[in-house]
């Protein structure tokens, strides 16, 4: 066990702490103000071009998508060096790389890889993610959307949901229902979809939280030429997977010890009753139970990268971050806003730390369904790590349109 | 990077799993119980012959000089098991503390007869309050005479030493005793944990050997992190075990017509402590490679360590009777071996609070300051 650089990674760590001094610097985003959405997403554009001229766009990914074919310390090592920079990392950069590029690279044709791979690497294209429907969310192979086969196009009508940045994204990866003749999981086909196509309506949704970056996305009669389809037809529930464990692995660990450290010292420097906050033993003991579960988290997904660096694939265990990770964000988000007593309810208009801790509260109702929720994930690690029964599936091997 | 065991660290877990599993079974700990026995001596005979009592002492005295890892293998493998030997006493805290503390004379005196199991001994800190630190600590160490109480012992009768905290001329100080003589009183008290039993010991001018290689204030806070380390693994290794309990046992029983382990209600439950047991096991890692490699952020991990095996263990131990229902509320069932372990060993270094406390007073930015009781955690 060592938790060190091996020399070979510390030298990759101080050549990209020199790049990253170079050039992250001017792409930062200052703490406090708001972008907009669309202004966000040029930003973040922007830098992962940087990253593309820099060589550090697909540290991970194959040489053959155009990446680094790296290894997992690489990426993590550079992952950690940015991370000290402000610098603009969305889902609208993220799901093109974590996502699109993925399931392109493994189930596309050599065409498709040549066609898509070096505009997203670069930022020149961005990605949503066309999975969830009102009626298949936790459920996905439920999903009701249709494609009808005319000549070499398809004909697609139905809707999708919680499209993240689907309303700026130029692409789209989308999961929809071939063949209702068949059970769930065999009549789906994946594709990739131009978002400027007609017949797309993106409609925001207006969110908790007051943003809109979610988005309802309406398909009525687009045309997709049959060129743009990953995989065979009937394969979209294979292809939808590998999207998902991608998600998986790729979750947690925007590990930020700094922001119970912060909280630490905030609790120091609030006066209560003669003292401050942090001689209530109850604020001590809260603390470091989140700090002890943070740095656990972060060791766990060490131990996890350390696994997929040998060849082996962790399997469900991925999910026992997700599931750590989003708990415990909410408990820490509602435990900071009871330091701050009175606060917690209503803040000086100048206390953004404040304002965050209240984004983190809303956010983190998100973050507990979104991508694999609680109930699922608990589902996954009891079935697949604890080998303990499965679900009853009523609607298994049931045609879909008999269901 | 590479945070995983070695090969020979695995093996040897394999090594240990393959002989506790034949010597430590349910049966020997309830015949262990009903016979009124204090601890396995035969199983501990055994470790020792084995080696595995002196793992973690330098082999000049006796021991196999693996790393605080290995010890931590051991550790786990003997929470699994919830074996009956003073191992925690003897050779987590008491070697280490002379290992820590003595001079080089005291080691070689000491510790050959620890890491061959010949020689029981046991750390004796505590005066009624978990508190290690100055103002808790009572007994009197004079011109080597020890005076004062140490209250609870644990392991102390079938301890032939001790490693005392005491004070002398005012500061902190540790001491060697011999428990087989006259200025010594143990006065055994009702232990909670069926198979740890624990003392008084009343000292009144008692023969005692100062440790003198290393000043006690220096040597306490580590020897408690580096111990605190040791109780993560074995936490983590009684928690893992009463999941897998939990777990076998949902599956072998029917309820309402299919099969208990079949409800979200228990699948749920068990993927909760199945999460933290990977938790506070990450967290026990990490910790073990601070200890080998006197990382400076060894307190705070120690304490995440602790404060992580604290809660897997107090969840997995307090599920995996309620999984069993009824049977697990009898004694032929061998889930109150680790309900009452676990709350021992949540205890007996200091519960939560103290170590949230260390934690807190040794966050980066923060060394040396914080609250009243962190400073005295510190």
């Amino acid at each position: 066990m060592d938790f060190n650089d091996t020399p070979e990674e510390a030298a990759y760590r101080v050549a990209a702490r020199d790049w990253l001094r170079q050039h992250a610097p001017a792409h930062e985003l200052q703490p406090g103000t708001r972008l907009s959405d669309s202004e966000e997403v040029q930003r973040g554009r922007a830098w992962q071009k940087q990253l593309a001229d820099g060589g550090y766009a697909g540290i991970l990914l194959p040489q053959s998508l155009g990446g680094n074919g790296g290894t997992i310390a690489q990426a993590t090592v550079f992952g950690e060096e940015e991370t000290r920079f402000r610098v603009p990392k969305g889902a609208y950069v993220g799901i093109g790389l974590g996502m699109a590029l993925p399931v392109i690279g493994k189930h596309g044709t050599p065409a498709q890889i040549a066609r898509f791979a070096a505009p997203t690497l670069r930022g020149e294209m961005t990605w949503c993610q066309l999975f969830s429907e009102p009626g298949a969310g936790s459920d996905l192979a439920a999903v009701r959307t249709r494609a009808v086969r005319d000549g070499t196009d398809w004909v697609v009508n139905g809707q999708k949901v919680w499209s993240s940045w689907a309303h700026l994204a130029d692409w789209g990866i989308l999961i929809v229902r071939t063949d209702s003749s068949l059970p769930k999981h065999k009549g789906l086909s994946f594709f990739v979809v131009d978002m400027k196509s007609p017949g797309i309506d993106v409609r925001p949704i207006r969110q908790i939280s007051g943003a809109s970056d979610f988005n309802e996305t309406f398909f009525t009669d687009v045309r997709i030429p049959d060129s743009d389809r990953i995989g065979a037809v009937g394969d979209g529930w294979t292809c939808a997977m590998t999207v998902l464990m991608g998600e998986r692995l790729n979750q947690g660990g925007h590990g930020n010890d700094g922001s119970i450290t912060d909280l630490i010292q905030y609790a120091a420097d609030t006066p209560r009753d003669g003292g401050t906050a942090l001689d209530s033993s109850a604020v001590r003991l809260n603390l470091a139970s989140a700090y002890a579960e943070e740095q656990a988290e972060r060791h766990f997904q060490a131990r996890l990268r350390t696994m997929v660096s040998r060849g082996e694939n962790p399997g469900a265990s991925a999910s026992i971050i997700k599931l750590a990770y989003t708990s415990r964000y909410q408990k820490l988000a509602g435990m900071a806003l009871e330091l701050r007593e009175l606060a917690g309810i209503a803040h000086a208009p100048d206390d953004i730390a404040t304002a965050r801790i209240m984004r983190d509260y809303i956010w983190s109702t998100a973050l507990r369904v979104a991508g694999g929720a609680d109930e699922v994930l608990r589902n996954q690690i009891s079935e697949r790590v604890l080998g303990m029964p499965s679900e009853l599936r009523a609607d298994k091997n049931v045609p879909f349109n008999q269901l | 990077m590479n945070f995983d065991l070695s090969d020979e660290q695995k093996m040897l877990a394999e090594q240990m799993r393959g002989l506790l599993g034949k010597r430590a079974t349910p049966q020997r700990l309830r015949s262990l119980i009903d016979a009124g026995q204090e601890w396995d001596e035969p199983l501990w005979r055994e470790l020792g012959e084995l080696g595995f009592l002196g793992a973690a002492v330098p082999d000049v005295y006796g021991g196999l000089g693996l790393s605080e890892l290995d010890l931590g293998v051991i550790s786990e493998e003997l929470g699994r098991v919830n074996a009956a030997v003073p191992f925690f006493s003897s050779v987590v805290l008491a070697a280490d503390a002379i290992g820590l503390a003595g001079t080089q004379a005291q080691k070689a005196r000491y510790l050959p007869g620890i890491a061959s199991g010949e020689t029981v001994a046991t750390f004796a800190y505590a005066e009624g309050s978990a508190g290690w630190s100055d103002p808790a600590v009572h007994a009197v160490l004079e011109d080597g005479r020890l005076t004062g109480t140490k209250s609870p012992v644990a392991d102390a009768g079938v301890a032939g030493l001790a490693v005392v905290l005491a004070k002398a001329g005012g500061r902190l100080a540790l001491a060697v005793v011999e428990l087989e003589q006259p200025g010594v009183l143990r006065t055994k008290l009702e232990s909670f944990d069926q198979l740890r039993a624990h003392y008084s010991l009343r000292f009144e001018n008692a023969a005692a050997t100062p440790l003198e290689g290393a000043a006690a204030a220096r040597v306490m806070p580590m020897l408690m992190d580096r111990a605190a380390v040791q109780a993560a693994f074995e936490g983590v290794g009684g928690a893992e075990a009463c999941l897998h309990m939990a777990r076998d046992y949902a599956a072998g029983r029917k309820i309402f017509g299919r099969s208990l382990d079949s409800y979200q209600a228990i699948k749920h439950k068990l993927a909760d402590i199945l999460v933290g047991v990977e938790l506070a096991r990450s967290s026990a890692y990490y910790a073990g490679w601070a200890a080998v490699t006197g990382a400076e952020d060894l307190p705070t991990s120690a304490s995440a360590a602790r404060l992580m095996a604290i809660d897997a263990f107090e969840r997995a131990a307090r599920e995996n009777i309620q999984v069993h229902g009824g049977i697990g509320y009898t004694f032929d069932a061998n889930c109150h071996f680790y309900y009452r372990r676990e709350r021992t060993l949540a205890l007996s270094l200091g519960g939560r609070e103290r170590w949230a406390d260390r934690l807190i007073a040794h966050m980066p930015g923060r060394q040396g300051q914080g609250n009243a009781r962190g400073r005295e955690a510190a």
